[in-house]
């Protein structure tokens, strides 16, 4: 990912170049600040959330900052699956099983080889970017349903390889690891839920900047055109197949680093951290929170990680029988789900920005409109 | 040698219950083209209620019956009040709501008769035959399955096939435009399909309950193995799913057997990716030129 990322910019200046109108350096000019200009935002607004984050982590319980660190691996691994999804048109309903992999190659490398974390943490994002390899060069022969249920399969499948070779992955009861420790210049008293919210947060920050940039350059736009139409783009002369494997590697990886970040944050790789739920609440997730945007990332990893506290906490204020109890939250969260897709067929962000546009009907437009284009082209 | 007869016999009746829980799979496919994962709810919720009813009457058939019209019936409107309202919008969508569909079925059946598995009984003896002094893998109840999964496509064939309301079902769902032009009411069409593909999933639950209890995530193997199935066969074609289902259930039934019951899972991926990678679109469906 790092690698396409660097290269985007470069590639995009030097094939631009031929075409450079002879008379007029000041088009040239304005036309290569662009990406530069891009970048800039990101990074900024990277840094503003970062701030944010920092004040909020500080300001919180140790609770609050694991649920933090929650949504920051949820949404790690949603926006590597509404990139994929929402943006190349690929359904994948086997990202719980890429989690699974950046999770045990983790705890593998950390409990088993002994490495430092961070290390880590990058070389599971590498082994599951390359496991998205083979996933990916499976996916892009596959469309639709097909895929649909090869990923499924997938996702049913991959963490049964624990229960077979309990020797070397732990069986059913995993892997331990051991929590990370905060550096000593933090402090001695430095709370341990606090620096797990940091690491996954930081994560987050990275996959955002990579992935905003990503989006608006070369790559995204290729995803997008082989989405709306896979014979057109191929007729552009794009090769189809070799931009969906990159899609599915660009997702796996964001998976594998969601998944070394579940990791940091439970201390344990366990197959049943990866069921089949888990795949299917992340496709929710993106759908609830807006298909192909950043934005709706995050209100999707929101809603993963509150819906659940919030229907409990419902479901607890009302006296009533145990299997009512119990069954409650589910019941909540499934006509949640429901209700968001019949009244806001795109997802949170979507529903925001209708909101937004009766508010300031002719006023000033967000950035992302590339984004809107892919919604209404959906 | 009656190792592999028993597998075999057993993969059979296995393959015979995912075939059947494809075939509502494809139905629904043809007619919607919705992938819809609440199908292991609705016969999850039939199963149940076949369940009360045979508490409250001491009669077998009677439950079955029940169960096949409640599928008749549940599926009919879920089709009418949930899902024709995200037809026609981002597929992704009408994805999601059958997801919350089955989550919110789960969460209620859960409400209504609990957590704890219930046992349900089979309509025949489950002890196998005796043959020249061996017990086989195989019981009157399997044989029963197995004819009546059998019986059930031959039906719907027929219906689909011979039909006049057969035909209005394939012309909904092969050009509804052309179809409502014609004066076939699409809408009750499509209505139709997805009780006709609830009832064929509420049978399959039925079948597999004596062997997996009922409970509210209990028959969630046996849809995800029709789903499969029902991709291994192309979702396009109700042969296929037959196919696709005994395939499916045979392959696991020897490596159960032979390798190890963990590996079932991993099996099915790996069947299921060997057989797309020849065949993307499942072993029959027509190879279509992409529209463009």
């Amino acid at each position: 990912m790092n690698e396409a990322q660097t290269r985007q910019p470069m590639r995009a200046r030097r094939s631009r170049e031929p075409s450079e109108p002879p008379s007029g350096p000041r088009p040239r000019a304005r036309r290569l600040r662009l990406p530069e200009q891009t970048l800039a935002r990101h990074l900024l607004l990277a840094l503003v959330f970062g701030v944010l984050l920092f004040l909020l982590s500080i300001s919180l319980g140790a609770f609050d900052n694991l649920r933090m660190a929650s949504a920051a691996y949820f949404f790690t691994a949603l926006a590597g699956l509404t990139v994929l999804t929402g943006l190349n048109g690929q359904i994948s309903l086997g990202h719980g099983a890429l989690m699974a992999v950046g999770a045990y190659s983790t705890a593998l490398l950390v409990s088993r080889a002994g490495w430092p974390l961070f290390p880590t943490m990058v070389a599971a994002t590498v082994i599951t970017a390359l496991a998205g390899v083979l996933v990916g060069a499976a996916a892009s022969r596959l469309r639709g349903p097909y895929l649909a249920g090869a990923t499924l399969a997938l996702a049913v499948g991959l963490p049964g390889l624990a229960d077979r070779y309990p020797g070397a992955f732990g069986g059913e009861n995993g892997i331990d690891v051991a929590p990370p420790t905060p550096p000593s210049s933090l402090g001695a008293t430095f709370p341990l839920e606090r620096w797990e919210a940091w690491i996954a947060c930081t994560g987050a920050l990275v996959v955002y900047v990579l992935l905003a940039n990503l989006m608006r350059g070369r790559v995204g736009r290729t995803f997008r055109a082989i989405r709306d139409d896979e014979v057109a783009a191929q007729l552009a002369g794009l090769n189809v197949a070799r931009v969906q494997i990159l899609a599915f590697v660009i997702s796996a990886a964001c998976a594998g680093l969601a998944g070394a970040s579940l990791v940091v944050v439970t201390q344990i790789a366990a197959p049943g951290a990866f069921p089949l739920e888990l795949s299917l609440s992340l496709l929710t997730g993106i759908v609830l929170g807006g298909l192909g945007s950043l934005a709706g990332a995050v209100w999707g990893a929101l809603a993963l990680v509150f819906l659940p506290q919030w229907s409990t906490d419902v479901a607890q204020s009302f006296s009533l029988s145990n299997d009512v109890q119990a069954n409650l939250p589910l019941a909540l969260y499934g006509l949640v789900l429901i209700g968001v897709v019949v009244a806001a067929p795109q997802g949170i962000q979507g529903a925001l920005r209708g909101i937004a546009r009766l508010a300031w009907p002719r006023g000033r437009r967000e950035p992302s409109t590339h984004q809107e284009e892919g919604d209404d082209a959906n | 040698m009656s190792r592999f007869i028993d597998l075999t016999l057993n993969g059979v009746s296995n393959g015979a219950i995912y075939a059947a829980v494809a075939i509502a799979f494809v139905l629904i496919w043809r007619a919607t083209r919705i992938v819809n994962f609440a199908q292991g709810g609705l016969l999850m919720v039939t199963t149940f209620i076949a369940f009360s009813v045979e508490q409250a009457t001491g009669s077998y058939w009677l439950a079955f019956f029940v169960a096949l019209a409640s599928g008749l019936v549940l599926g009919g409107v879920v089709e009418r009040v949930l899902m024709r309202r995200v037809e026609g919008g981002p597929p992704l969508n009408a994805v999601i709501a059958t997801i919350g569909l089955l989550i919110l079925l789960q969460a209620a059946a859960g409400m209504i008769w609990g957590g704890t598995p219930r046992s349900f009984p089979p309509a025949f003896s489950i002890r196998g035959y005796h043959v020249g002094g061996h017990t086989l893998f195989f019981s009157p109840f399997d044989l029963f399955t197995v004819i009546a999964v059998l019986g059930m496509a031959v039906l719907l064939a027929l219906l689909f096939r011979a039909t006049d309301i057969g035909l209005r079902l394939r012309a909904s769902a092969f050009a509804p435009e052309v179809a409502r032009l014609q004066g076939v009411r699409v809408g009750r069409m499509l209505t139709f399909g997805w009780a006709l593909a609830a009832m064929t999933g509420s049978l399959a639950g039925l079948l597999i309950a004596p062997a997996v209890f009922v409970g509210p995530n209990n028959f969630d193997p046996v849809t995800v193995f029709g789903f499969t199935a029902a991709v291994l066969g192309g979702l396009d074609s109700p042969v296929g799913a037959v196919v696709g289902g005994l395939l499916l259930g045979l392959s696991l039934s020897y490596v159960a057997g032979y390798a190890g019951s963990s590996l079932v899972t991993l099996a099915a991926l790996a069947i299921l990716i060997a057989v797309l990678m020849v065949r993307p679109s499942g072993l029959f469906t027509s190879t279509r030129a992409r529209r463009i």
